[in-house]
């Protein structure tokens, strides 16, 4: 198994560390309903060094991105812009979701998930960069610092962080000397995701810690991520399903001129599939993935569901019959009952209070 | 890994305790509420239900996955811990504590048949 910088911090922190894409990580330092807790209400902290982040400069860098990524490359005009996309097959079909970074001039950060990072970068070189060069940069950790104190936390613990990312709005982000700061993250909450040297990162890690930043692992990030009512790479979306099939029209540019990757597909095919959220109605188990969801004109799939530690019941995403609308009651397969579930609109929860 | 000497167990990880009334408590394990992760639902069967040996008697659902609970042993079921409704993290805090269901077993000579603390230790190597 691939192991992060930070290893040796999460094992003396006592994790439970399991394996995922390939990577030794922690799924909880105890328990994650607390970690949760803790991002929702103060400050936690995930090691995503797993993820990669990729290096793109160079006078074509921009074109090849508004070849290669769904979302409108030409909002990225603010050095420090972040942008979130899919990255498209010529059917439409979804090969990763990233967040790409305007650092400066002609370079470009772009981060993928670990689990597709080699099938990323085999699809990057096969659209053939002319005039950008592509560095993988697995000489960076990263760490994600998320939550309503995150910020102030982050500056106590890093105070040489304060000045480049004070002033940064939500979606932007700065180098502060080695490190780069971006006002991003995947709870739902304020916060920020630090990339930095790999041999800073269990200093960096042991500062936030004493600051009263809480570690968190894998179970609370995806608890945080669905209430957030954000797509899971694997699991609500891939390679055959849209972003207009699975909540992410909105980052899907059909308007300007420019041609992507899956822009035919998108613009001529009608989608059969919508996806919106669930909350159980009342108690007999927790929704899960795969679960059959039964409307009365058709049926969908759960894609993600778990227990919501913030709502304290279950929740899910599901990807159901295009027509459906929030207000239904769906009927949920749970072993062998069928529970009633409210249909509603993600995300669930947004800084720390909920929405549906 | 604790494993009470007094309790009865079974290899897929529930425990069983003889109360003075002649009744057996049935619980999960340590193990099996550490494998599972944090409990967030449990359901419980209903008093008077008649059990054979290998029967779902309760599933446990955590954060992770759902599980269930099986009866080890023939019986009719005299007590369900209703009280883990509002609190399943119970399981997780005192798992041999935190009962699920208490049975009348058909024949209490049946809880001599099943792993002591030792055999079920036996079950993970």
């Amino acid at each position: 198994m691939l192991q992060t910088p930070l290893i040796d911090a999460h094992r003396r922190a006592g994790a439970k560390l399991v394996e995922f894409a390939g990577w030794e990580l922690p799924l909880h330092y105890g328990s994650q309903i607390d970690e949760h807790h803790a991002v929702r209400r103060a400050a936690g902290m995930f090691d995503t060094s797993h993820m990669l982040a990729l290096d793109l400069e160079g006078e074509g860098a921009r074109a090849f991105l508004a070849r290669a990524l769904a979302n409108n490359v030409g909002r990225l005009t603010k050095p420090g812009k972040a942008l979130y996309s899919c990255m498209l097959r010529e059917d439409g079909g979804i090969l990763d979701d990233l967040i790409v970074h305007f650092v400066r001039g002609d370079l470009f950060r772009v981060v993928v998930n670990a689990a597709t990072a080699d099938k990323d970068l085999a699809w990057f070189a096969s659209l053939g960069p002319a005039g950008a060069a592509l560095r993988p940069r697995r000489d960076l950790a990263m760490i994600a610092v998320q939550g309503p104190q995150a910020r102030e936390r982050t500056w106590d613990a890093l105070p040489a962080l304060r000045a480049a990312s004070e002033p940064l709005e939500a979606f932007f982000g700065a180098q502060a000397g080695a490190a780069f700061v971006s006002r991003t993250g995947y709870t739902g909450e304020d916060g920020f995701e630090l990339l930095l040297p790999a041999a800073q990162a269990e200093d960096a890690w042991q500062r936030l810690e004493r600051a009263g930043v809480r570690p968190c692992g894998l179970g609370a990030r995806d608890t945080l991520r669905l209430e957030a009512g954000m797509n899971l790479y694997g699991q609500d979306m891939d390679e055959h399903t849209t972003p207009l099939e699975c909540g992410l029209g909105w980052t899907v540019d059909l308007e300007s001129a420019r041609d992507f990757v899956g822009k035919r597909a998108l613009a001529t095919q009608l989608p059969a599939r919508t996806q919106l959220g669930l909350v159980l109605a009342g108690r007999g188990g927790v929704l899960r993935a795969h679960q059959r969801v039964h409307l009365a004109h058709g049926e969908g799939e759960i894609t993600s569901g778990s227990f919501s530690p913030t709502l304290q019941t279950s929740i899910a995403l599901a990807r159901l019959p295009v027509r459906t609308a929030p207000g239904e009651t769906a009927q949920v397969e749970v072993r062998d009952k069928q529970l009633p579930a409210r249909l509603v609109r993600p995300p669930f929860v947004r800084h720390g209070r909920i929405l549906v | 890994m604790n494993v009470p000497p007094d309790l009865k167990y079974t290899s897929s990880h529930e425990w069983l305790r003889a109360e003075a009334d002649g009744t057996v408590s049935v619980g999960i394990t340590d193990h099996a509420q550490e494998a599972l992760g944090e409990l967030v639902y449990v359901e419980l069967p209903e008093v008077g239900r008649k059990l054979a040996p290998g029967d779902g008697a309760a599933v446990v659902e955590s954060v992770k996955a759902a599980s269930d609970v099986y009866a080890p042993l023939a019986g009719e079921v005299v007590a369900a811990n209703g009280a883990l409704n509002d609190a399943p993290g119970e399981l997780n805090k005192d798992p041999y504590g935190a009962w699920l269901f208490r049975l009348k077993p058909a024949d209490a000579s049946a809880l001599d048949r099943l792993l002591d603390a030792a055999g079920y230790e036996k079950t993970f190597t």
